[in-house]
C-alpha cells in the first residue's frame, strides 16, 4: 500500500474508532469521550498499521505490548480491539456493565488485548518500561507502546519512569503523549502548566519528536522515523491533539473530559464523525 | 546472643534462587547495600534493575517485568516498601494479579537508631487492606531463608518483612515453613501466645518463663498474618480460648487484630494484644522501644496469669 492509500485508509479507521467510542460511552450513560477522540488517530495508527500483534494470540510473546496509561480513555482501546477482531463487536454495548471484559478502566484479568491493567494515572508508563527491560533482557525484538495524558504528566513517577527508561537505553519503547491541553478540573494551563513537554523529554535524554497528532501523514512519518532510528534511546511522540476532536461541541469543551451525549448530542456526534472528508 | 539479621537471609536466599531460576529479579530502589542484594547485583546483573530513589517507579517496573514472566522482588525498606508504593501495589500488582514480591528490610522497630522515619510500625497493616495480598515476617535467619524460597514459589503477590539487626535463632535449617501455615513451636493448655518476627524469642523466653512457673504454654509463629492460618487460630480458640498476641508492629491491624477477627466473630475466647500502642518510635535501643510499648517478657508473663486469674 502507498504511503497516501495508507493514510486514507487510517483516516477511515480513525473514523470509525471515533464511532465506536461515541457508541460505547452513549450505550454505558458514562466515560470518558474527550480523551478518547483526541487519541483516535494514534490508535488506529498503531492498531491498523504499527502494531505487530495476533489478536488471535494475545498473550503471543513477541507481540508489541501497548500501555493505556491513560486508563479512562479505554473505549478508544476496546474500540481498537472489538475492531481488531480481539472479541466480537457486540461486546462494545457492554461497556462499564456488570460482568463485561470491558471494564470502566482496563482490567488485563478479562480483556484480551489488555496487556495491563491501568486507571490510576502515571503508572502505565513503569509498567512498559518494565516489559521493555524484559524484552532487551530476552533478546526478543517486540516493541512496547504507551499512550500518556498531557495532565497525566503532572504525575511525579511518569519522570521516575522516563529516568529508567533512559537508563536502560529502552529504544523499544515508544511514549505518545496526547497534548490536548485538557484534564479534568480545567485546562492543563490552569490546573499545573505541563510546560514544553517535548522539551521536558529531550531534557531527561529521550529522542522526542512534537507533530500534529491529528495529522495521519505525520502520524505515519513519525513512527517510521522512530522505527528506522538506531539510537539507543527511548521515543517520545508529543502529539498536539484536540479534546473532543471530530465533534464539534465536544472539542477543548472541559465538561466532555467525563461525560456521555445523550440521544440528541449522540446522532449529531454521529453525524459530525461519519460527514467529516477523508 | 548468637543470630543474624534476617536481612542477610534474605540476601544469601535470594542469590541461591536467583542462581537456579534467570526469571528472578531483583529491583533495587538504591538500598540494595543495605537490603544486601549487592552479591545479586554483581553475580547475576542481567537480572537486577536499580531504578534509584524512585519506589513507585520500583513497583510499576516490576509489575511490567512479572506480565512478562519474570518474577521480580522490589527490595526496599518496610515504610517504603508499603507506604511509598502502597497504590502501586494495589493498582499495577494485587489488581492485575501479578508475581511480584516485594521484599523489606528495617520492619518494626529493628532499625531503632534511625528513628521513627524509617521504623516500619504500620506497613503489615496497610498491606494487609490489599487484596490479593500475602503478608508476612519471618522470626529468624532460618526461617526467612525457606520463606523467601517459599515466596518465590508461590504464585501471587507477597509481601515479606525483614529486621535490619541481628535476632536470635529459634530454628536450624531444618524447619519447614508453608506460607499461611502457622509453626507451633510449643504445644500447651493454658494459654496460647502467638507471635511472629523479630518478636519470636520475647514469646519463647515467656513462654518458658510461664513453663517454669507451672504452666502449660501453645507458642505458635503465625509468620503469615494473610493469609490468617484460620485452622490454628481456631484451634486455639476451641482448646484453650486464653490467647496473648505479640509483634513489633502496630497493635492496629496486624497480627493482633487479625486474631481479634477471628475470636470476635466467633463469640468466645479472650485476646490480650502486646505490640506497638498506636505511637512512633524514636531514635534509641531497640529494647527501650519494646518496654516503652510493654513488648516485654515481663508483659506477657503477666498478661497470662491475669487470665489465669
Amino acid at each position: 500500500m502507498n504511503r497516501n492509500d495508507k493514510a486514507v485508509m487510517l483516516r477511515e479507521k480513525a473514523r470509525e474508532l471515533r464511532k465506536t467510542a461515541l457508541i460505547m460511552i452513549h450505550t454505558a450513560g458514562s466515560g470518558h469521550p474527550g480523551g478518547s477522540l483526541s487519541a483516535a488517530d494514534f490508535m488506529a495508527a498503531l492498531y491498523f498499521d504499527e502494531l505487530n500483534i495476533r489478536p488471535g494470540d494475545p498473550t503471543w510473546p513477541d507481540r508489541d505490548r501497548f500501555v493505556l496509561s491513560k486508563g479512562h480513555v479505554c473505549p478508544i482501546l476496546y474500540s481498537s480491539l472489538a475492531l481488531r477482531e480481539y472479541f466480537p463487536y457486540e461486546t462494545i454495548y457492554t461497556l462499564r456493565k456488570q460482568g463485561s471484559i470491558l471494564q470502566g478502566h482496563p482490567d488485563m484479568k478479562v480483556c484480551p488485548g489488555v496487556d495491563i491493567s491501568t486507571g490510576s494515572l502515571g503508572q502505565g508508563l513503569s509498567t512498559a518500561v518494565g516489559m521493555a527491560l524484559a524484552g532487551k533482557r530476552d533478546g526478543r525484538s517486540y516493541r512496547v507502546f504507551c499512550l500518556v495524558g498531557d495532565g497525566e504528566c503532572q504525575e511525579g513517577q511518569i519522570w521516575e519512569a522516563v529516568q529508567s527508561a533512559v537508563k536502560y537505553e529502552l529504544d523499544n519503547l515508544v511514549i505518545i503523549v496526547d497534548n490536548n491541553n485538557l484534564q479534568n478540573d480545567n485546562t492543563c494551563d490552569v490546573v499545573m502548566p505541563t510546560g514544553d513537554l517535548r522539551f521536558k523529554f529531550e531534557a531527561f535524554g529521550c529522542e522526542a519528536y512534537g507533530i500534529d497528532g491529528h495529522d495521519m501523514d505525520q502520524i505515519v512519518d513519525v513512527l517510521e522515523t522512530i522505527r528506522e532510528s538506531e539510537k539507543k534511546l527511548p521515543k517520545v511522540v508529543v502529539g498536539k491533539t484536540v479534546k473532543g476532536k471530530g465533534v464539534s461541541f465536544m472539542e477543548n469543551v472541559v465538561m466532555w473530559h467525563g461525560m456521555a451525549p445523550d440521544k440528541e448530542q449522540f446522532d449529531t456526534a454521529m453525524k459530525e464523525v461519519e460527514e467529516v472528508t477523508v | 546472643m548468637t543470630g543474624k539479621a534476617t536481612r542477610d537471609a534474605y540476601g544469601e536466599a535470594i542469590l541461591e534462587l536467583g542462581r537456579e531460576n534467570k526469571d528472578i529479579y531483583v529491583v533495587d530502589a538504591d538500598i540494595g547495600k543495605s537490603c544486601k542484594t549487592v552479591p545479586f547485583s554483581r553475580e547475576l546483573p542481567g537480572q537486577h534493575v536499580n531504578v534509584g530513589i524512585a519506589e513507585q517507579n520500583a513497583c510499576g517496573v516490576a509489575a511490567g517485568l512479572a506480565t512478562c514472566g519474570k518474577i521480580p522482588f522490589v527490595t526496599t525498606y518496610a515504610v517504603f516498601g508499603s507506604m511509598r508504593m502502597s497504590e502501586q501495589i494495589r493498582q499495577e500488582v494485587c489488581y492485575p494479579k501479578l508475581n511480584v514480591k516485594i521484599a523489606c528490610s528495617h520492619g518494626g522497630f529493628t532499625p531503632a537508631n534511625d528513628g521513627a522515619s524509617h521504623q516500619g510500625v504500620e506497613d503489615m497493616g496497610v498491606l494487609r487492606s490489599i487484596p490479593g495480598m500475602t503478608v508476612l515476617m519471618p522470626a529468624d535467619y532460618y526461617a526467612a531463608k525457606k520463606l523467601v524460597k517459599a515466596a518465590a514459589d508461590y504464585k501471587g503477590a507477597v509481601y515479606l518483612r525483614f529486621t535490619r539487626d541481628p535476632v536470635p535463632f529459634i530454628y536450624d535449617e531444618d524447619a519447614e515453613f508453608e506460607i499461611g501455615k502457622a509453626y507451633k513451636l510449643k504445644e500447651g493448655k493454658d494459654v496460647a501466645i502467638i507471635a511472629n518476627g523479630d518478636i519470636m524469642s520475647v514469646a519463647l523466653k515467656a513462654a518458658e518463663e510461664l513453663e517454669a512457673k507451672g504452666h502449660s504454654v501453645r507458642l505458635l509463629d503465625m509468620h503469615t498474618i494473610k493469609p490468617l492460618d484460620e485452622e490454628a487460630v481456631n484451634a486455639c480458640i476451641d482448646e484453650i480460648g486464653k490467647i496473648i498476641t505479640v509483634e513489633d508492629h502496630n497493635i492496629l491491624n496486624g497480627l493482633g487484630s487479625a486474631v481479634c477477627e477471628m475470636v470476635a466473630e466467633k463469640g468466645k475466647g479472650i485476646v490480650k494484644r502486646i505490640g506497638i500502642r498506636d505511637q512512633f518510635g524514636e531514635s534509641a535501643p531497640y529494647e527501650y522501644l519494646l518496654e516503652k510499648n510493654g513488648i516485654t517478657v515481663d508483659n506477657i508473663v503477666k498478661s497470662a496469669e491475669r487470665m489465669f486469674r
